[in-house]
């Protein structure tokens, strides 16, 4: 699965969970600061990233998943 | 060889009272905001809670608890003298020992009942649920007053941006006894205290009180978020199944008022028929634990929307991890 492949099944779920266009989720974006996901949505967004890419993001790696690239890097790394 | 007796079982048992217990100060978010820098609207967005109820400083646990028990008893038409077993689930009655239960058995008059606690936290109206069955069932009861109380505001650190605004206090109670068919399905209960750290009691008692610091109720909030909407689908799922149901069949969904992000979350992964009424009492009632589940159901039959005789869905969930849910018919 390519870089963009996940990106956009990322903004996809962004959308689905925090109702943010999905056009808006770049990989410079801060989920928190720039595309207004507050902690628990962030949860949502790391459970539903888990059943569709199947990767184990554990608690301990949720704060480190600042911006859109973090968690799409992760998720490339850790298929 | 001796061949001792043994108390006859029944077949059911049910919900017959419901009681309700609200103490009097309303307390908005604007109150509570201030000290951790925030605001009534991004409360509500994280928590759904609009407003919750703290008790004066002249209540407690026990006396809240007390409160929603007799009214339970006046709602199931029985009286005091007749209840056999008297369990309280609560985390904030302020002696280790004796048991609110105690205390509470004494002041509704519930003489000739046995007394005790359980400590399962938010999940302890659940917990306490199917033990009533249970006790009922095998012939050792037959009327159970169980009561959720907490007095919550005692033991929150009102600096806590993870917790100033969600918990809150107050008493529901049910009577459960036996009857000709089950009105209870099984139990689907659990813990997990390798996770006992996601919310606990810091520092602990003992310590707090030598170091003359409070003991405060401490949570990892997205840990406990993904922990209650990861599993508790599941939990709702197991419930039907065991009680021979599905969905379609519910009339309303009670689960414990922890947050209304959970209750939705769980909800949209349960898909939730329409027709199925979802308690959110938590709006006007905050996260009180033990007592949120009762508190919801009193609130639903309030507002007319509590079906006596339906199934209904409860499910808690909290520290410890300990979780329990069941399927039962409303009373």
């Amino acid at each position: 699965m390519s870089q963009e492949d996940i990106l956009a099944g990322l903004a996809a779920i962004v959308n689905e969970v925090a109702g943010i266009p999905a056009e808006n989720v770049q990989m410079d974006k801060s989920f928190v600061d720039d595309l207004d996901v507050d902690s628990l949505s962030m949860v949502e967004v790391v459970m539903a990233c888990e059943d569709k890419f199947g990767v184990t993001i554990p608690d301990t790696e949720v704060k480190n998943l600042n911006t859109v690239a973090d968690a799409v890097n992760f998720i490339a790394a850790n298929k | 060889m001796i061949n001792l007796k043994t108390t006859a079982p029944v077949a059911g048992a049910r919900i017959t009272g419901l009681g309700a217990y609200r103490p009097a100060r309303i307390v908005t978010n604007d109150e509570l905001a201030p000290r951790i820098e925030s605001s009534d609207e991004w409360i509500q967005e994280r928590t759904g809670i609009i407003e919750r109820r703290f008790a004066g400083p002249d209540e407690t646990c026990a006396s809240m608890g007390a409160a929603a028990g007799s009214a339970a008893l006046a709602d199931a038409g029985i009286a005091a003298t007749d209840i056999d077993v008297v369990i309280v689930a609560t985390f904030t009655h302020r002696h280790a020992t004796p048991s609110a239960a105690a205390e509470i058995a004494a002041a509704v008059g519930a003489i000739n009942a046995s007394a005790f606690d359980i400590s399962a936290a938010c999940a302890g109206f659940c917990y306490g649920v199917g033990l009533a069955d249970s006790l009922i069932r095998s012939g050792s009861a037959k009327h159970v007053l169980l009561i959720g109380t907490e007095k919550i505001s005692d033991v929150t650190n009102f600096d806590d941006r993870g917790t100033a605004f969600i918990f809150a206090d107050g008493a529901g109670a049910v009577v459960i006894s036996g009857s000709d068919t089950p009105g209870i399905a099984p139990t689907i209960w659990g813990a997990d205290g390798s996770s006992m750290d996601a919310i606990i009691m810091q520092p602990d008692t003992f310590t707090a009180a030598r170091e003359g610091v409070p003991s405060v109720l401490t949570m990892e909030g997205q840990r406990v978020f993904r922990w209650a909407v990861g599993s508790m689908g599941e939990v709702c799922e197991r419930a039907l199944d065991a009680a021979g149901i599905t969905a379609n069949d519910l009339s309303a969904f009670v689960p414990h008022q922890a947050n209304l992000r959970i209750t939705n979350a769980i909800v949209k992964k349960l898909d939730l028929p329409e027709s199925v009424i979802v308690a959110t009492d938590i709006q006007h009632t905050g996260n009180t634990s033990a007592a949120s589940i009762p508190l919801a159901m009193a609130a639903l039959r309030d507002q007319g929307q509590l079906k006596s005789g339906e199934p209904i869905l409860m499910v808690g969930f909290g520290a410890g991890l300990a979780f329990a849910g069941q399927v039962a018919l409303a009373p």
